[in-house]
């Protein structure tokens, strides 16, 4: 076998042959779109954590929507969006109306939404399969799945352009925002609600450990090479991607679970950047070249 | 330019957690009247000004600002909260005092864009377009903020310490600033130490010490019994101290 045939048969061949394939590269290019340029703003914003919080806070919901209706996919994520948004949405009024810090408070509800999740799974007392919730399955993409991560993308796409100015104006200079709108508090929760959402998607192609690793590892990577805000928010997009479909096609060859390797590929790309980025990568500072006239 | 509703103030008390920080101040600054607000510290020059600008509700009485809209005043504080790691051009920085007129999803044409330039090669900041504002000294970012409040166009204007930690050369050109917006009939109100800068620059000034100890002509006002009694001021707040009850006497006659 030729050179040309091997590199066809290891990057192109899994995804011609097999319908899986196609769909869980589909779900890639949906999830990347739309978590990326999310954890490109989590990460500005000093929330990256916040975003595994989230994470947290969307399990018992999903447990709940499962626990009543099965492996059903519309109560699972319908489950997940209601605790996310709850939790998102009270933690932003707490911090908002008095003087906690946005942390706190969401770490207080996100404890509390998972303590609650856990008491009502044991409660029920089936020893349900949530396997798949906690470290999901981009393999096994359906229709309806496809579809919610695709919508999911959509609407966080439109969202974040209606909402890109008071949210990087908020994040720059959150005392001037509001001194001459009204729109940051709106845009804030607008903001976390797309944080849920996309978490909702990836929680169905990642599981809820590592949904938050689409977003959040594109943007570290973005970070080490641009300063530019839409040249961060294309690059993480394209690492996204490419970390996506590369882990797809090291899951293919090699068996290690789909989700880890899509992961693991974003975080080489990620060590790679933080040695070798033009924006305070380590090479770039230990031989910053001789300094300029002026 | 339209002329502004004057600035009234009501009875009005501010502070923080019930402690006041401006006591029972009544009066009125008439429009495009260029005002220093001057005062030793604690003495209650930044909590008023947050009063002005609508980020601190009062605890008592209230200010009129003559039905002016949130985005009719701009706001400088003394410690400007920016994100200097925010990766977001000069440029970018400074058209955001567009919002009122661009808004969410308004575009950015050549009008637009025009502006922009103008306010920055006021403020001395040609050439700076497409610096991250990370990359600012203090005197430049100090230039960037006020090409901004330049852009919002608004008709009363609060500065809260504007040239502190400035050198001169940036503090004169920021004061000719002041002077255009003056001139412009603007309202404008800055708190400021420097008291050179106040008498060569402010026709009005306002002395405060927690209550007002003079207010009026620069020149009336600024002079040594006045400062001394200023300075005077207890500045700790009472944790023990009880109600306030001058709210409580029975009113006079309306």
């Amino acid at each position: 076998m030729n050179a040309a045939a091997t590199i066809y048969a290891a990057l192109i061949a899994p995804f011609t042959e097999f319908e899986f394939m196609r769909r869980a590269l589909a779900a890639v290019v949906a999830l990347a779109l739309g978590g990326a340029p999310i954890g490109v703003f989590l990460m500005l914003r000093r929330m990256s954590l916040v975003g595994d919080a989230m994470a947290h806070a969307i399990l018992p919901g999903a447990a709940i929507g499962f626990l009543l209706s099965g492996l059903n996919l519309f109560a699972m994520t319908t489950g997940g969006l209601i605790a996310g948004f709850s939790v998102a949405i009270l933690a932003g009024v707490v911090a908002r109306s008095t003087g906690l810090k946005e942390d706190a408070s969401l770490a207080t509800f996100y404890l509390v939404s998972l303590a609650l999740g856990v008491t009502i799974v044991s409660i029920k007392g089936t020893n349900i399969d949530l396997l798949h919730v906690l470290f999901g399955n981009i393999l096994a993409m359906d229709d309806a799945t496809l579809l919610v991560i695709a919508s999911n993308a959509t609407i966080t796409l439109i969202v974040l352009a209606v909402i890109y100015r008071p949210l990087v104006i908020e994040s720059v200079d959150p005392v001037f925002l509001r001194t001459v709108s009204r729109a940051g508090a709106p845009s804030h929760l607008a903001f976390l609600a797309l944080v849920v959402i996309n978490l909702v998607s990836g929680f169905q192609a990642l599981g809820t450990l590592l949904a938050v690793g689409l977003m959040i590892l594109p943007a570290g990577i973005a970070r080490f090479w641009s300063r530019d805000l839409t040249a961060m928010i294309c690059i993480a997009v394209a690492s996204a991607f490419v970390s996506g479909y590369a882990g797809l096609v090291l899951s293919f060859q090699t068996k290690v679970p789909s989700g880890p390797a899509i992961i693991l590929v974003s975080a080489t790309l990620y060590v790679a950047s933080v040695l070798f980025g033009t924006v305070g990568g380590l090479i770039r500072q230990m031989f910053p070249g001789r300094h300029l006239e002026a | 330019m339209r002329m502004t509703a004057p600035v009234r103030f009501r009875d009005v008390t501010l502070g923080y957690d019930r402690h006041p920080a401006v006591h029972h101040l009544s009066g009125e600054i008439s429009s495009g009247a260029l005002v220093a607000v001057v005062g030793p510290n604690g003495a209650g020059k930044s909590t008023l000004l947050r009063g002005i600008a609508g980020i601190l509700k009062p605890l008592a009485g209230s200010i009129e600002t003559g039905g002016l809209d949130l985005r009719d005043i701009a706001y400088l504080p003394q410690t400007v909260d920016v994100d200097r790691s925010f990766p977001i051009s000069v440029y970018d920085f400074v058209g955001t005092g567009l919002w009122r007129r661009v808004g969410l999803l308004g575009g950015m044409g050549k009008a637009v864009r025009d502006r922009i330039a103008q306010a920055l090669a006021a403020v001395g900041l040609n050439g700076f377009e497409n610096r991250a504002i990370g990359t600012l000294s203090g005197g430049q970012m100090q230039r960037m903020l006020f090409a901004r409040v330049l852009l919002q166009d608004a008709r009363l204007i609060v500065l809260d310490e504007p040239f502190n930690a400035i050198d001169a050369k940036t503090s004169a050109d920021l004061v000719a600033l002041l002077r255009r917006w003056h001139a412009e009939k603007r309202t404008v109100l800055a708190a400021l130490h420097d008291m050179d800068l106040v008498r060569a620059n402010f026709p009005e000034t306002m002395l405060l010490a927690r209550g007002p100890v003079a207010w009026g002509l620069t020149s009336d006002v600024l002079n040594v019994e006045n400062l001394a009694e200023a300075r005077r001021m207890c500045e700790a707040f009472d944790d023990s101290a009880a109600a306030c009850a001058v709210d409580d006497l029975p009113s006079q006659a309306a």
